[in-house]
Protein backbone atom coordinates (compact mmCIF):
# COMPACT_ATOMS: atom_id res chain seq x y z
CA UNK A 1 0.00 0.00 0.00
CA UNK A 2 2.43 2.39 1.40
CA UNK A 3 5.11 1.09 -1.25
CA UNK A 4 2.87 1.69 -4.50
CA UNK A 5 1.97 5.28 -2.94
CA UNK A 6 5.38 5.91 -3.00
CA UNK A 7 6.48 5.33 -6.63
CA UNK A 8 2.58 7.00 -7.54
CA UNK A 9 3.69 10.00 -5.86
CA UNK A 10 7.30 9.81 -7.32
CA UNK A 11 6.25 9.28 -10.94
CA UNK A 12 3.51 12.39 -10.56
CA UNK A 13 6.33 14.84 -8.69
CA UNK A 14 8.65 14.32 -11.79
CA UNK A 15 5.85 14.00 -14.07
CA UNK A 16 4.24 17.51 -12.87
CA UNK A 17 8.38 19.48 -12.17
CA UNK A 18 8.69 18.70 -15.75
CA UNK A 19 5.93 20.35 -16.87
CA UNK A 20 6.57 23.45 -14.73
CA UNK A 21 10.30 23.66 -17.04
CA UNK A 22 8.69 22.63 -20.16
CA UNK A 23 5.21 24.72 -20.20
CA UNK A 24 5.29 27.30 -22.19
CA UNK A 25 2.67 30.07 -20.74
CA UNK A 26 4.23 31.08 -17.13
CA UNK A 27 0.62 30.93 -15.32
CA UNK A 28 0.78 27.24 -16.32
CA UNK A 29 4.11 26.83 -14.31
CA UNK A 30 3.18 28.06 -11.51
CA UNK A 31 -0.15 25.77 -11.22
CA UNK A 32 2.02 22.55 -12.61
CA UNK A 33 4.54 23.85 -9.56
CA UNK A 34 1.57 24.00 -7.00
CA UNK A 35 0.56 20.30 -8.10
CA UNK A 36 4.37 19.51 -7.49
CA UNK A 37 4.51 20.68 -4.02
CA UNK A 38 1.00 18.80 -3.11
CA UNK A 39 2.79 15.46 -4.50
CA UNK A 40 5.93 16.32 -2.18
CA UNK A 41 3.38 17.27 0.92
CA UNK A 42 2.53 13.39 -0.04
CA UNK A 43 5.72 12.15 0.28
CA UNK A 44 6.43 14.09 3.41
CA UNK A 45 3.03 12.18 5.32
CA UNK A 46 4.21 8.94 4.15
CA UNK A 47 7.59 9.75 5.56
CA UNK A 48 5.58 10.34 8.95
CA UNK A 49 6.86 13.72 9.00
CA UNK A 50 3.11 15.42 9.67
CA UNK A 51 3.85 18.53 11.00
CA UNK A 52 6.56 19.11 7.76
CA UNK A 53 3.57 18.43 5.20
CA UNK A 54 1.18 20.57 7.03
CA UNK A 55 4.36 23.43 7.41
CA UNK A 56 4.85 22.52 3.67
CA UNK A 57 1.71 22.81 2.14
CA UNK A 58 0.18 26.61 4.35
CA UNK A 59 4.27 27.73 3.34
CA UNK A 60 4.72 26.90 -0.33
CA UNK A 61 1.10 26.30 -1.79
CA UNK A 62 -0.05 28.82 0.65
CA UNK A 63 2.34 31.81 0.59
CA UNK A 64 5.21 31.70 -2.08
CA UNK A 65 3.34 29.97 -4.95
CA UNK A 66 0.70 33.27 -4.00
CA UNK A 67 2.91 35.59 -4.50
CA UNK A 68 4.72 34.20 -7.45
CA UNK A 69 0.95 34.52 -9.13
CA UNK A 70 0.79 37.67 -7.91
CA UNK A 71 3.62 38.65 -9.58
CA UNK A 72 3.07 36.54 -12.83
CA UNK A 73 -0.25 38.65 -13.28
CA UNK A 74 1.52 42.07 -12.04
CA UNK A 75 3.66 41.73 -14.61
CA UNK A 76 1.38 40.75 -17.52
CA UNK A 77 2.97 37.76 -18.69
CA UNK A 78 1.64 35.03 -20.87
CA UNK A 79 2.52 32.54 -23.23
CA UNK A 80 3.15 35.56 -26.20
CA UNK A 81 5.58 37.12 -24.13
CA UNK A 82 7.48 34.39 -23.02
CA UNK A 83 11.36 34.95 -23.89
CA UNK A 84 12.77 31.98 -25.70
CA UNK A 85 15.65 30.77 -25.71
CA UNK A 86 18.23 29.48 -28.79
CA UNK A 87 17.79 25.97 -29.29
CA UNK A 88 21.44 25.41 -29.36
CA UNK A 89 21.27 26.70 -25.34
CA UNK A 90 18.02 24.59 -24.88
CA UNK A 91 19.99 21.54 -25.68
CA UNK A 92 23.48 22.40 -24.17
CA UNK A 93 21.52 22.90 -21.07
CA UNK A 94 19.29 19.60 -20.66
CA UNK A 95 22.46 17.82 -22.08
CA UNK A 96 24.15 19.20 -18.77
CA UNK A 97 21.26 18.55 -16.71
CA UNK A 98 21.40 14.95 -17.92
CA UNK A 99 24.73 14.66 -17.27
CA UNK A 100 24.25 15.90 -13.94
CA UNK A 101 21.60 13.36 -12.94
CA UNK A 102 23.52 10.49 -14.39
CA UNK A 103 26.45 11.46 -12.28
CA UNK A 104 24.49 11.72 -9.08
CA UNK A 105 22.10 8.57 -9.85
CA UNK A 106 25.53 6.47 -10.76
CA UNK A 107 27.64 7.67 -7.40
CA UNK A 108 24.91 7.25 -5.19
CA UNK A 109 23.50 3.78 -6.55
CA UNK A 110 26.87 2.66 -5.26
CA UNK A 111 27.19 4.11 -2.14
CA UNK A 112 26.32 1.81 1.19
CA UNK A 113 23.37 3.66 3.34
CA UNK A 114 23.76 2.76 7.04
CA UNK A 115 20.85 0.30 8.26
CA UNK A 116 17.73 2.11 9.52
CA UNK A 117 17.33 2.22 12.81
CA UNK A 118 15.65 -0.86 14.57
CA UNK A 119 12.88 0.76 16.39
CA UNK A 120 10.58 2.80 14.38
CA UNK A 121 9.04 6.11 16.28
CA UNK A 122 6.04 7.61 14.22
CA UNK A 123 5.99 10.22 16.52
CA UNK A 124 9.18 11.90 15.75
CA UNK A 125 7.23 14.16 12.91
CA UNK A 126 4.75 15.44 15.19
CA UNK A 127 5.04 19.25 16.32
CA UNK A 128 5.25 18.48 19.93
CA UNK A 129 8.78 16.39 19.46
CA UNK A 130 9.74 19.27 16.93
CA UNK A 131 9.22 21.92 18.97
CA UNK A 132 10.85 20.42 21.89
CA UNK A 133 13.84 19.75 19.75
CA UNK A 134 13.62 23.84 17.95
CA UNK A 135 13.41 25.19 21.20
CA UNK A 136 16.17 23.63 23.61
CA UNK A 137 18.74 22.53 20.88
CA UNK A 138 18.10 24.67 17.72
CA UNK A 139 16.89 28.00 19.66
CA UNK A 140 20.25 30.12 18.49
CA UNK A 141 19.39 29.22 14.28
CA UNK A 142 15.44 29.78 15.31
CA UNK A 143 16.60 33.38 16.63
CA UNK A 144 18.64 34.01 13.37
CA UNK A 145 16.52 33.30 10.86
CA UNK A 146 13.94 35.43 12.74
CA UNK A 147 16.35 38.14 12.30
CA UNK A 148 16.88 37.33 8.33
CA UNK A 149 13.03 37.50 7.99
CA UNK A 150 13.30 40.94 9.15
CA UNK A 151 15.95 42.12 6.94
CA UNK A 152 14.57 40.29 3.93
CA UNK A 153 10.91 42.56 4.75
CA UNK A 154 12.60 46.03 5.20
CA UNK A 155 14.71 44.92 2.09
CA UNK A 156 11.73 43.76 -0.08
CA UNK A 157 9.36 46.77 1.34
CA UNK A 158 12.42 49.42 0.12
CA UNK A 159 12.96 47.56 -3.33
CA UNK A 160 9.18 47.64 -4.33
CA UNK A 161 8.68 50.90 -3.15
CA UNK A 162 11.35 53.31 -4.80
CA UNK A 163 10.19 55.22 -7.50
CA UNK A 164 11.37 53.81 -11.48
CA UNK A 165 13.42 57.44 -12.31
CA UNK A 166 14.82 58.16 -8.69
CA UNK A 167 16.65 54.18 -9.19
CA UNK A 168 19.22 54.90 -11.59
CA UNK B 1 4.55 0.08 13.74
CA UNK B 2 5.03 0.48 9.82
CA UNK B 3 7.67 2.47 8.03
CA UNK B 4 7.60 3.10 4.65
CA UNK B 5 11.52 1.43 4.37
CA UNK B 6 10.39 -1.92 5.11
CA UNK B 7 9.29 -1.66 1.80
CA UNK B 8 11.03 1.03 -0.46
CA UNK B 9 14.54 1.27 -0.02
CA UNK B 10 16.20 4.83 0.73
CA UNK B 11 18.31 4.48 -2.63
CA UNK B 12 14.92 5.03 -4.48
CA UNK B 13 14.33 8.39 -2.61
CA UNK B 14 18.03 9.54 -3.22
CA UNK B 15 17.78 8.55 -6.84
CA UNK B 16 14.26 10.79 -6.83
CA UNK B 17 16.01 13.31 -5.16
CA UNK B 18 18.80 13.54 -7.63
CA UNK B 19 16.14 13.40 -10.78
CA UNK B 20 13.92 16.19 -9.22
CA UNK B 21 17.38 18.45 -8.39
CA UNK B 22 18.10 18.06 -12.44
CA UNK B 23 14.97 19.17 -13.52
CA UNK B 24 15.40 21.96 -11.73
CA UNK B 25 18.86 22.17 -12.67
CA UNK B 26 17.81 21.80 -16.74
CA UNK B 27 15.16 24.63 -16.14
CA UNK B 28 17.76 27.21 -14.61
CA UNK B 29 19.91 26.17 -18.09
CA UNK B 30 16.92 26.57 -20.59
CA UNK B 31 14.85 29.32 -19.49
CA UNK B 32 15.07 32.64 -19.91
CA UNK B 33 12.41 34.16 -17.90
CA UNK B 34 13.51 34.79 -14.45
CA UNK B 35 10.24 33.62 -12.80
CA UNK B 36 10.76 30.62 -14.15
CA UNK B 37 14.36 30.42 -12.94
CA UNK B 38 12.98 31.17 -9.15
CA UNK B 39 10.18 28.13 -9.50
CA UNK B 40 13.31 26.41 -11.18
CA UNK B 41 15.31 26.79 -8.03
CA UNK B 42 12.51 26.42 -5.62
CA UNK B 43 12.26 22.70 -7.24
CA UNK B 44 15.94 22.00 -6.33
CA UNK B 45 15.66 23.65 -2.91
CA UNK B 46 12.60 20.95 -2.65
CA UNK B 47 13.72 17.99 -3.63
CA UNK B 48 17.03 18.45 -1.19
CA UNK B 49 14.12 18.86 2.02
CA UNK B 50 12.41 15.37 0.53
CA UNK B 51 15.63 14.04 1.27
CA UNK B 52 16.92 15.51 4.57
CA UNK B 53 13.06 14.32 5.72
CA UNK B 54 13.48 10.78 4.05
CA UNK B 55 16.88 10.35 6.26
CA UNK B 56 14.95 11.54 9.06
CA UNK B 57 13.11 9.37 8.94
CA UNK B 58 15.08 6.83 8.38
CA UNK B 59 17.44 7.02 11.08
CA UNK B 60 14.88 8.00 13.14
CA UNK B 61 16.48 11.66 14.19
CA UNK B 62 14.05 15.02 14.05
CA UNK B 63 17.22 16.79 13.30
CA UNK B 64 16.98 16.33 9.51
CA UNK B 65 13.32 17.23 10.09
CA UNK B 66 14.39 21.00 12.03
CA UNK B 67 17.08 21.84 8.71
CA UNK B 68 13.96 21.15 6.75
CA UNK B 69 11.83 23.64 8.48
CA UNK B 70 15.10 26.23 8.44
CA UNK B 71 15.32 25.97 4.88
CA UNK B 72 11.72 26.66 4.13
CA UNK B 73 12.33 29.70 5.93
CA UNK B 74 15.01 30.93 4.09
CA UNK B 75 13.45 29.89 1.28
CA UNK B 76 10.23 32.05 2.15
CA UNK B 77 12.44 35.04 2.37
CA UNK B 78 14.52 34.46 -0.95
CA UNK B 79 11.29 34.70 -2.77
CA UNK B 80 10.03 37.84 -1.25
CA UNK B 81 13.48 39.34 -1.74
CA UNK B 82 14.04 37.93 -5.13
CA UNK B 83 10.24 38.98 -6.61
CA UNK B 84 10.70 42.25 -5.05
CA UNK B 85 13.93 43.04 -7.08
CA UNK B 86 12.05 41.26 -10.44
CA UNK B 87 9.19 43.39 -10.14
CA UNK B 88 12.12 46.30 -9.95
CA UNK B 89 13.99 45.15 -12.93
CA UNK B 90 11.21 44.93 -15.11
CA UNK B 91 9.50 48.36 -13.97
CA UNK B 92 13.28 49.35 -15.58
CA UNK B 93 13.72 48.21 -18.21
CA UNK B 94 10.01 45.90 -19.05
CA UNK B 95 11.13 43.07 -19.46
CA UNK B 96 11.71 40.00 -17.30
CA UNK B 97 14.39 38.41 -20.23
CA UNK B 98 17.90 37.33 -18.20
CA UNK B 99 19.42 38.10 -21.59
CA UNK B 100 18.76 41.82 -21.64
CA UNK B 101 20.15 41.88 -17.99
CA UNK B 102 23.38 43.11 -19.52
CA UNK B 103 23.97 46.33 -18.10
CA UNK B 104 26.81 44.76 -15.83
CA UNK B 105 29.27 43.76 -18.69
CA UNK B 106 32.38 45.01 -19.53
Amino acid sequence: MLQSLFYFLSFTSIFLACMVVFAKNPVHSVLYLILTFFTIAGHYLILNAQFLALVHVVVYAGAIMVLFLFVIMLLNLNAETEPRQSMLMKFAGTIAGGCLMLVLIAVFSKANALPAAHEVNSQIGLIKNLGKILYTDYIMPFEVASILFLIAMIGAVILAKREPKAAI
Amino acid sequence: MNSIFQTVPIQHYIILSAILFSIGVIGVLTRRNAIIIFMSVEIMLNSVNLLLAAFSTYHNDAAGQIFVFFIMAVAAAEVAVGLAIIVMIYRNIHTIDINELNKLKG
